[in-house]
């Protein structure tokens, strides 16, 4: 269970954290211009981070004990194809969710 | 707020030019604020809470993040850093309005950075490169045109979630909602030949450090994955026949 004064810190922190980085630019560097190379990198941030957070919690899900779960994988499979090919997020969400209710019903 | 200028532009209707821009993004923000009400009120959270990492926070992938690690009892500052690393992008989001928003003055971008949001970025920059002829006082209104409906739905749907939230039955396997709309997200952004070196890094490296203490394989793998990209990024571009 969450920790209620650590939550309270990680709320405010992560919200002072936030504002820094969106008003660090347009209010503290103002209309100079950024070196190339850190631009390079900040564009690159969500698919660095986010794919890191995922793919633990597919290949060994809290729900199965941490066991593969092959609905689970061919959801996230389904869900990242459609995504890729249609780059529509709700079709991809969508058609995720119906394959894993589907092979969990089917398995189940 | 007065934006009131030599030559008087029509405000208004660039105010709602904005806004019906920006109604698109709430069927977006929508049901992810919902999701995220009823995935904190599962792991524990009241409704104040939930509301308030909403409206303090404002950042729905982070929130998801520090959910998820503070479930697995990481550390505070892994949860710190990892939650803020997955917001840097909102640097580069500042950085990429400054050209058009710098010049208004210091407190007006000091409010205007509490919004800069992934659709607000994306509903003002598209407008902006579009009408280069845009004055400031009309970006400032596109832009707040921008996040008028986007901003309150996601506090509303927010307390949606939250208040629903542990009336959900396990049987809808939500542990795997976050994943699937992670994903989901991801997809559209695997634009270039280098995010897609980030991505593969990312995936490789966070499964072959998941065994390092304190949830710091996620920062490892961030870190590598974002060098990795911006090194591709280098690459790729100087195999391009020049112009």
């Amino acid at each position: 269970m969450i920790d209620k004064s650590d939550l309270w810190f990680v709320i405010i922190g992560l919200g002072v954290g936030s504002y820094f980085l969106r008003f660090a630019f347009i209010g503290l560097v103002g209309s100079r211009q950024m070196p190339p190379w850190l631009l390079r990198h900040l564009r690159y941030t969500a698919v660095a981070i986010l794919p890191a957070l995922v793919a633990p919690l597919i290949v060994w899900p809290a729900a199965t004990d941490g066991m593969l779960d092959p609905a689970r994988l061919a959801a996230a499979v389904v869900t990242l194809t459609v995504g890729l090919i249609t780059r529509n997020v709700f079709g991809a969400i969508f058609a995720g969710a119906l394959t894993l209710y589907a092979l969990l019903y089917l398995l189940g | 707020m007065s934006f009131t200028t030599a030559k008087t532009p029509d405000l208004h209707s660039v105010f709602w030019r904005g806004f019906r821009g920006g109604i698109p993004f709430v069927f977006v923000v929508g049901p992810f604020a919902v999701l995220f009400g009823v995935l904190a009120t599962e792991a524990g959270l009241n409704i104040l809470e939930t509301l308030a990492f909403s409206v303090v926070v404002i950042a729905g992938a982070a929130q998801f993040t520090a959910l998820q690690l503070m479930a697995e009892e990481a550390p505070t500052i892994i949860v710190l850093a990892s939650a803020l690393a997955v917001n840097l992008r909102m640097a580069m989001y500042s950085a990429s309005l400054t050209p058009y928003l710098g010049a208004a003055p210091l407190w007006k971008r000091a409010f205007l950075a509490y919004f800069i949001l992934d659709q607000s970025y994306a509903c003002a920059t598209v407008e902006y490169e579009a009408k280069p002829q845009m004055t400031l006082p009309e970006r400032l209104a596109y832009f707040f045109g921008c996040v008028a409906p986007v901003v309150p739905a996601w506090y509303l749907c927010t307390y949606i979630g939250a208040v629903i939230g542990t009336q959900v039955p396990d049987s809808w396997a939500l542990d795997f909602a976050l994943p699937i709309t992670f994903l989901a997200l991801m997809a559209p952004m695997l634009r270039t030949p280098a995010h897609l070196v980030a991505a593969f890094v990312s995936i490789l490296v966070s499964l072959l450090a998941a065994g390092l203490p304190y949830s710091m394989g996620l920062l490892v793998a961030g870190v590598l994955a974002m060098m990795a990209g911006a090194q591709a990024e280098v690459i790729f571009d100087r195999r391009k026949p020049a112009p």
